[in-house]
């Protein structure tokens, strides 16, 4: 199964420097375990310690953001392409409200 | 230091003063590895806030797309604070940190001051911000006349009665 993954560059650093990487899986949450064998430490960048997409990064699966699809849980099929984008984010929040957002990882 | 073109912050701020008092924000794309930010890209804030920036997904992917595309990467990631300075939030450095792009300027503009233009820039890694100056060249004049800078200054009225702003 060949489903072609464009990583970001801030993740690069992961993959050695690859923009695009295979991966294989039937649903995103298989495809991230399946990248994080061969590049350790990728999934964790991406999903929250509850579980979840983190709520700053985007995926998406053939030109559409997961969210829509079933976040995690969106069929992935073969040939498909999945891109991560981190989420460009910010603003004159106070430091609660940020911390609320960031959960532990600030 | 991030050398940026008169021109280009112009339109920075000519949108964030369109958007006025919600945040604007958006890119200014460069080829890769030049750091001269030569395109400028407005962008929707799918948060339209007051206080809270968002770069539409979808949006978002078009123009990191077309950016790859062209051999570019955004040299420049800007947004607006409209009622408070420009200076990074805790939410700022904190998103650009837990993911973020490293090889980026963020550049902070303030409208809150409709007369006066401030704009700062700074680099966000891992948590870290770091300010850096800003030069400002402006193609159309010649660059061996001699010039006076008001950095941060432009004002648009004279106070002739010197009311003390």
């Amino acid at each position: 199964m060949a489903i072609e993954v464009r990583i970001p560059t801030i993740l690069r650093s992961y993959t050695g420097g690859a923009k695009v990487v295979p991966g294989s899986g039937d649903t995103l949450a298989e495809l991230l375990s399946d990248l994080d064998s061969r590049h350790s430490g990728l999934r964790g960048r991406l999903i929250t310690d509850e579980g979840g997409l983190h709520r700053f990064v985007n995926v998406y699966v053939n030109d559409e953001d997961v969210r829509f699809l079933g976040a995690l849980d969106t069929k992935i099929s073969d040939g498909d392409t999945v891109t991560i984008l981190p989420a460009v984010a910010g603003g004159a929040f106070g430091f609660a409200a940020a911390a609320a957002i960031l959960g532990n990882r600030l | 230091m991030l050398t940026i073109e008169r021109a280009v912050v112009d339109a920075i701020f000519a949108h964030a003063r369109r958007d006025h008092p919600d945040e604007a924000c958006g890119v200014v794309a460069g080829p890769v590895g030049s750091d001269n930010p030569a395109r400028h890209i407005p962008m929707q804030n799918a948060a339209r806030s007051m206080t809270f920036y968002e770069l539409d997904s979808m949006e978002q992917l078009r123009v990191w797309r077309e950016m790859d595309d062209r051999d570019e990467e955004p040299v420049v990631i800007y947004h607006s604070h409209t009622a408070t300075e420009a200076y990074p939030s805790r939410t700022d450095s904190g998103i650009a940190s837990a993911l973020g792009e490293p090889n980026a300027h963020y550049l902070l503009v303030s409208t809150r001051d409709p007369a006066v233009e401030e704009i700062r820039s700074f680099r966000i890694v891992d948590g870290t911000v770091t300010e850096e100056p800003v030069r400002i060249v402006d193609a159309t004049v010649d660059p061996h006349a001699v010039q006076t800078y008001m950095f941060g200054q432009s004002p648009a009225t004279v106070d002739y009665e010197c009311s003390g702003r």
